[in-house]
């Protein structure tokens, strides 16, 4: 049995008439990984800031352990935040930076000693001691600000965007890096970022914000390929989203007519099944990988190309699909048979096509 | 001028090569060096020179070096006067300290357009000559000032204080000028702050004071250090404040030189006291860079 360690419950907040947070509401567990992955502006960090004490929230709790700590100044809850920017003391070496928590907490200095150094064990950085934030680089100075608060033994751990300064390939490392961390130490971890491929790679749950709310909360699995609304397929993986006329529903098979261009299909859940009615609009979520492409004309959808383009080992194939945008289909491999102006036949394995926006459902969970 | 000419090395260096072919390079530095000799390194060294002469019976000065000048500031008339001086600009640097920096720190942390209106309340007096406002100072000390009405309205005294030329009148005086260096100092280092390191601070664990005294004075420290060096500074030398509201019953080092000049006209040794405060202030900077470890000058403008 897992033990709930944060509970944020109908968390409301305000600034210059706009709301930054409409109610949100989340239990952690302890010793979770959980990222709130959003578009800047969506909130997360307003979020972290309430759940540090940095910010009051208008309405609302924030539960730590059970412990009612909505009133509590930041100094003392037992949280602990890496901040965007590191925050580092520029006028303490790194020695001092990481040791402040446990100096304010007037700890023996014998034992400080000790818990620095092996704090900087656990980020690999023995032997920096005597360095200056202004003498690191960029990566270095990350770890530090992950020891000053690891040091204190949080709770919590805040991580606000913590990589976004870094470089693709030292993001990458430093990914690795923090996973190793949490996992070794046990902390639960809150982490913050708007790269979707970081929540997927490091997460055991992912929330995903939009506007104040979460608009779902899940595994990266869950969230992948089970998104619920387009919102979420568009951001996490970028999906193409695919709006029909249901015509008919068999075994929760779906057969949707898209237009004049031809024939969707999509597998509904049961609950989605028994929500669905024939000839009701609806959305489906489909990834690019998903999509195969045929020359034939055939079941499926009937598209013409208009552009093919190479990038991330991946050959992109953007198809028109009038009224429903441009479609992305892509693939291994770096050509393909098809180029711009070729009409081609487009379809997918019904359990890839995923119904998104569904209001009923979004009501009911919650 | 030190370290321009030490910039100029560098640029030498670099570019030497080139610099050498083109052989013209130092015609661009003859503005600067032109004028900080003309302006700066001539006049100190007449003001060196003057001050080994002697004074002649009438009128100027005569070719014959001594070293009498020097030893008259030995005197304890004269090494008093150094003293109050001294006493004088400290007591000033820390009350201008105590008042301009909370000042400074919550200019700093106005809205913007609050902090806009706020600096141009501090900036405007300057824009008035300074003894006119030292006049200003006078109307409310005199006796039977606004000051004394005001005291005597309230009941706090029954008689006129004596308060104008006396030396608290010359502290206020002092505060009163020097005041907006402070306020600006500790103002523009406030306000380059980075707010999150007292965030971090607290999210570490520290109260409100605890971060404040080892994050924010320790960040606003330059702000500080540059406050005193220009209050402390101009408060040894200035005169007229100490004319206009002490009365000439305040003497300080400024005030002596001007005496010795005018007066007194004996200009070697008017020469020797400036030298001394000239001794004295470079020694304040001095400090004020080994204690901030700026290399530069640059904080203090």
């Amino acid at each position: 049995m897992s033990e709930i360690i944060l509970e944020l419950d109908g968390i409301k907040k305000r600034f210059d008439e706009t709301d930054v947070l409409k109610g949100i509401r989340l239990s952690i567990e302890k010793g979770e990984f959980i990222t709130f992955l959003g578009a800047s502006g969506c909130g997360k960090t307003t979020t972290l800031r309430i759940i540090a004490g940095l910010e009051q929230p208008d309405a609302g709790r924030v539960r730590l352990n059970g412990q009612d700590v909505t009133d509590l100044e930041p100094n003392k809850r037992n949280v602990n935040t890496v901040f965007q920017n590191y925050a580092l003391f520029p006028h303490m070496d790194v020695y001092s930076n990481v040791a402040y928590g446990l100096k304010i907490k007037k700890v023996d200095k014998r034992e400080i000693a000790r818990r620095v150094e092996e704090m900087l064990e656990l980020v690999q950085l023995s032997g920096y001691e005597k360095r200056m934030p202004s003498e690191l680089s960029g990566g270095q100075r990350q770890r530090v600000a992950i020891a000053r608060a690891v040091i204190n033994n949080p709770q919590v751990l805040l991580l606000d965007e913590p990589l976004g300064a870094l470089d693709l390939q030292l993001r990458r490392q430093m990914q690795v890096e923090l996973k190793r961390i949490q996992k070794s130490l046990g902390i639960t971890f809150i982490y913050i970022t708007h790269d979707q491929e970081e929540a997927l790679n490091m997460s055991d749950r992912i929330v995903v914000m939009r506007e104040g709310k979460f608009e779902q909360i899940g595994t990266p699995n869950q969230v992948y390929y089970h998104p619920r609304t387009s919102y979420v397929a568009r951001f996490v993986g970028t999906a193409n989203i695919i709006t029909g006329c249901l015509k008919e529903m068999k075994d929760n098979l779906a057969r949707i007519t898209v237009g004049d261009k031809g024939e969707a299909f999509a597998l509904a859940t049961h609950r989605q099944a028994s929500l669905l009615k024939p000839g009701q609009e609806v959305h489906i979520a489909v990834r690019g990988e998903s999509m195969t492409l045929l020359r034939e004309p055939g079941r499926g959808l009937r598209l013409s190309v208009t552009e093919k383009s190479f990038a991330g080992g991946m050959l992109r194939i953007s198809l028109d699909g009038g009224e429903l945008g441009e479609l992305v289909s892509s693939r291994q491999g770096i050509d393909s048979p098809f180029g711009p102006g070729d009409l081609v036949t487009v379809f997918w394995e019904p359990e890839h096509g995923v119904f998104v926006d569904l209001e009923e459902e979004d009501e009911k969970t919650q | 001028m030190k370290r321009r000419s030490r910039t100029m090395d560098r640029a030498k260096a670099s570019c030497w090569t080139k610099r050498a072919r083109e052989g013209r390079w130092w015609m661009t530095v003859i503005p600067l060096y032109g004028f900080t000799i003309l302006f700066v390194a001539l006049p100190i060294l007449y003001l060196i020179v003057l001050s080994f002469l002697t004074r002649a019976q009438t009128w100027g000065v005569v070719n014959q070096l001594t070293l009498e000048n020097y030893a008259r500031i030995v005197k304890p008339v004269y090494l008093n006067t150094f003293k109050e001086s001294f006493q004088l600009a400290i007591l000033t640097t820390i009350t201008t300290l105590a008042v301009g920096y909370p000042f400074g720190y919550f200019m700093a942390r106005l809205p913007k357009k609050r902090k806009t209106m706020m600096m141009l309340l501090v900036v405007i007096p300057f824009w008035t000559s300074a003894l006119m406002r030292m006049y200003g100072w006078i109307i409310i000390f005199r006796s039977n000032g606004i000051l004394d009405k005001l005291l005597m309205w309230l009941g706090v005294t029954e008689k006129p204080l004596k308060l104008l030329y006396s030396y608290p009148a010359v502290l206020v005086g002092m505060i009163y000028s020097l005041l907006p260096f402070m306020i600006l100092s500790v103002y523009s280092s406030t306000d380059k702050m980075d707010w999150s390191l007292v965030e971090a601070a607290r999210d570490l664990g520290a109260t409100r004071l605890e971060a404040f005294l080892t994050v924010t004075v320790k960040m606003t420290l330059p702000g500080i250090l540059s406050g005193i060096v220009l209050v402390f500074i101009p408060s040894m030398g200035l005169f007229f404040i100490a004319d206009i509201l002490g009365g000439g019953k305040v003497m300080l080092v400024g005030n002596l030189i001007q005496n010795q000049l005018q007066s007194g006209r004996d200009w070697p040794f008017a020469a020797a006291l400036s030298v001394m405060l000239m001794i004295f202030t470079s020694i304040m900077i001095w400090l004020y860079r080994r204690l901030s470890g700026v290399k530069d000058l640059e904080g203090l403008l």
